[in-house]
């Protein structure tokens, strides 16, 4: 069978080619076509010449065979030091063997790519910071995934994820229609608490433009709400785009490269149309590396910066503190041993490695901050990045990778962990559910909503009628 | 046969060692992208040159990196291997008079003790690194026999050079041995792994420009390598 009728090498375009793979519960006929799915060896000579250039190329030729990178992958850590998780031999008899048989190569060897790909890799980087020669083995995981995208050889979530994007650019099912009215919805709930609270869309020449991950309006509208609460406590002219909200990209997971585009394209094109003076994200690693750190380069601008200054929420965060714009109660700060989850995205990726350690500073009471070891830039993944928590398939090697994590928190002593990275929350919840370390693990924006000295003239009328 | 393979050969070898080198410098700098690699290679020189160089020069200097930091023993290992191959066939007094006899050139030496230790320093290295090839797993996976050949053809030129000053065995044919393997070293070096002798420096650039201009923009210093 060349191609499957929902395994194949076409990308999801449509409602109903996404509701055809939805409906394939866990992806078992899915995952069954693709047993028979053929290797198109002329289009993937073609992506090889087209994109496969000297850094690749002179990265998988070089590598000296050295083996230092081993220690560096905490698959390799966690799986009792697993020689075939070693990340240069992961690297070398996947994408290189590709390379070296200029595309010939079978089903069976494609599988193995995927398995390796999402199975064996999160794309952290962290490898390529311990390679004498620099060679960033998640790089060329990246560039794998999108030769196996192109193939269809990805992950049913991925291809899922991607098809979200493309049909909704978002990653979930969320409607321009259903985000502005989580908007409303959650301005109105806070107006008790908050009187006055506004959750302004698509407000021109605001100074903040503010962006989300697709989750927070399906699953935790709570999240917009202590953004807006921050943001109305700090006095911030900010708003949201009606389009161009989700700020995520599980077509960055997925490989899917002309998605990966699609989606970045909206949120320049709401800057574009807004003309806000600067733009931050949520608290969330992949959709800051997605629309900052690669998304320029996939849209073709060559300065390789967004169209305007875009922060990471930690960014806003400290400098929001800094400036007394929102005051921490000093009887409120954090007096539990606590650590903090610094983000393969923006922290080794982007170098923000000094921000959240600021915010820390005003609100942890000296001495409760345990740093793991090792951190900041080389910090090892939470465990659940580049996709892995939402894949089925792969779920016990992700449990497996999470011993790293695991083990790292549970040297700290740590009872908190502040994550500021959504796949890096949910993993160290999903950490806690398996191994139970009786941890508690929280976002930065409830934390800092719970500590905050309240200006009087935000607090309910009542309130302040009794005083 | 003498004056052939110190003749011909010996400006063959150079000249392919050169030109192969230059040539693959060129290409690999060509093929860079920055589209395709996500790198605003032109847009920021500044913060490329000062990545690059950071990049290239903790990995130079030993214990210089985290990388090195977390593997003294192998770290020594290296250093004493790459000081040994570059610095003795660069500097021996022998090599010297050569260019002196030859071009009139007076090329600075280092005194024949130091070479000697550095040239046992390189065969010891090269021992330690087969055996570490062969008993770490994590190593083992990675090794092909092309490896061991390549090792092989790096510490030939050591060893017969090694015996020909000492004047050990027939010195005819291990001074044969030592120029021959030397050229054909020399030759190697643009068409293999060996080609790191530049493309370290072309690889650590390139991810130092990645890190300076991309990925370690808002990190004070660069990035920590």
């Amino acid at each position: 069978m060349p191609e499957g009728i929902l395994c194949n090498r076409t990308p999801i375009n449509t409602k109903e080619h996404l509701d055809a793979v939805l409906g394939d519960k866990g992806g078992k006929q899915y995952y069954q076509e693709m047993q028979e799915l053929d290797v198109d060896v002329e289009k993937l000579q073609k992506s090889l010449q087209d994109t496969c250039k000297s850094r690749i190329r002179t990265w998988l030729e070089i590598c000296a065979h050295c083996g230092l990178c081993a220690d560096s992958c905490f698959f390799y850590l966690a799986n009792r030091r697993d020689p075939t998780q070693v990340p240069s031999y992961k690297i070398l008899t996947t994408l290189g063997e590709i390379v070296k048989k200029n595309g010939n190569v079978d089903n069976a060897h494609m599988r193995y790519c995927m398995d390796t790909a999402w199975g064996k890799c999160t794309c952290c980087n962290r490898c390529g910071s311990f390679c004498p020669y620099g060679i960033d083995m998640g790089v060329m995981f990246s560039y794998l995934r999108g030769l196996c995208f192109s193939q269809g050889f990805v992950p049913w979530e991925m291809k899922i994820g991607s098809g979200m994007h493309r049909v909704f650019r978002a990653q979930m099912d969320v409607t321009p229609e259903d985000w502005v009215e989580t908007c409303e919805w959650m301005a109105e709930e806070q107006q008790d608490e908050w009187p006055g609270l506004e959750i302004p869309v698509d407000k021109e020449g605001a100074d903040i433009l503010y962006t989300v991950n697709a989750r927070e309006p399906k699953h935790y509208p709570e999240d917009i709400a202590e953004a807006a609460i921050l943001f109305h406590i700090a006095g911030e002219n900010w708003t949201v785009p009606s389009t161009g909200w989700e700020q995520t990209s599980l077509t960055m997971f997925a490989g899917d490269w002309e998605g990966c585009k699609m989606q970045v394209q909206t949120v320049y094109d709401a800057i574009e149309r807004l003309k806000p003076k600067r733009v931050m994200g949520t608290e969330c690693g992949h959709a800051h590396r997605a629309t900052i750190i690669e998304g320029p380069y996939w849209v073709g601008r060559e300065d390789g910066r967004p169209p305007v200054p875009y922060l990471h929420y930690t960014e806003w965060l400290a400098e929001a503190l800094r400036l007394g714009k929102i005051k921490i109660d000093p009887a409120k700060k954090i007096k539990v041993p606590v650590t903090l989850q610094d983000s393969c995205n923006y922290v080794r990726n982007y170098g923000l490695k000094d921000i959240t350690r600021e915010i820390l500073s005003y609100i942890v009471e000296p001495g409760y901050l345990i740093e793991m070891k090792p951190n900041k830039e080389h910090n090892f993944c939470c465990g659940g990045g580049g996709g892995m928590n939402g894949i089925g398939l792969y779920r016990k090697q992700r449990n497996t990778g999470m011993k790293v994590k695991r083990d790292q928190i549970l040297a700290t002593g740590a009872k908190l962990v502040i994550a500021p990275c959504h796949n890096c929350w949910d993993a160290i919840r999903d950490l806690e559910e398996v191994y139970e370390i009786g941890i508690k693990w929280s976002f930065l924006k409830p934390l800092i909503i719970h500590m905050a000295i309240i200006p009087d003239h935000l607090k309910p009328q009542e309130e302040e009628e009794e005083e | 046969m003498y004056n052939f393979i110190t003749g011909p050969l010996l400006w063959l070898s150079f000249i392919v060692f050169f030109v192969g080198l230059g040539v693959r410098t060129v290409l690999y700098i060509r093929g860079l992208d920055w589209r395709l690699d996500r790198v605003a290679y032109r847009a920021y020189p500044g913060l490329g040159i000062k990545g690059a160089l950071s990049s290239i020069i903790h990995w130079l200097i030993p214990f210089g990196s985290h990388g090195w930091r977390a593997k003294p023993l192998y770290t020594i290992i290296f250093f004493v291997f790459h000081v040994g191959v570059v610095v003795t066939p660069l500097f021996l007094l022998g090599h010297a008079i050569i260019m002196e006899e030859r071009w009139g050139i007076n090329w600075p030496t280092i005194p024949m003790w130091v070479a000697d230790v550095l040239t046992i320093g390189v065969l010891i290295a090269t021992v330690l690194i087969a055996i570490r090839r062969f008993a770490l797993p994590e190593v083992r996976i990675l090794t092909t026999l092309y490896d061991y050949a390549l090792l092989l053809l790096t510490v030939t030129p050591f060893v017969s050079g090694f015996l020909v000053v000492h004047q050990w065995g027939d010195n005819t044919f291990w001074l044969y041995t030592h120029i021959l393997s030397g050229e054909l070293l020399l030759i190697a070096i643009p068409f293999t792994k060996l080609f790191h002798v530049v493309g370290y420096f072309l690889s650590r650039a390139q991810i130092g420009m990645d890190f300076g201009i991309k990925r370690a923009v808002k990190a004070k210093g660069g990035f920590a390598w």
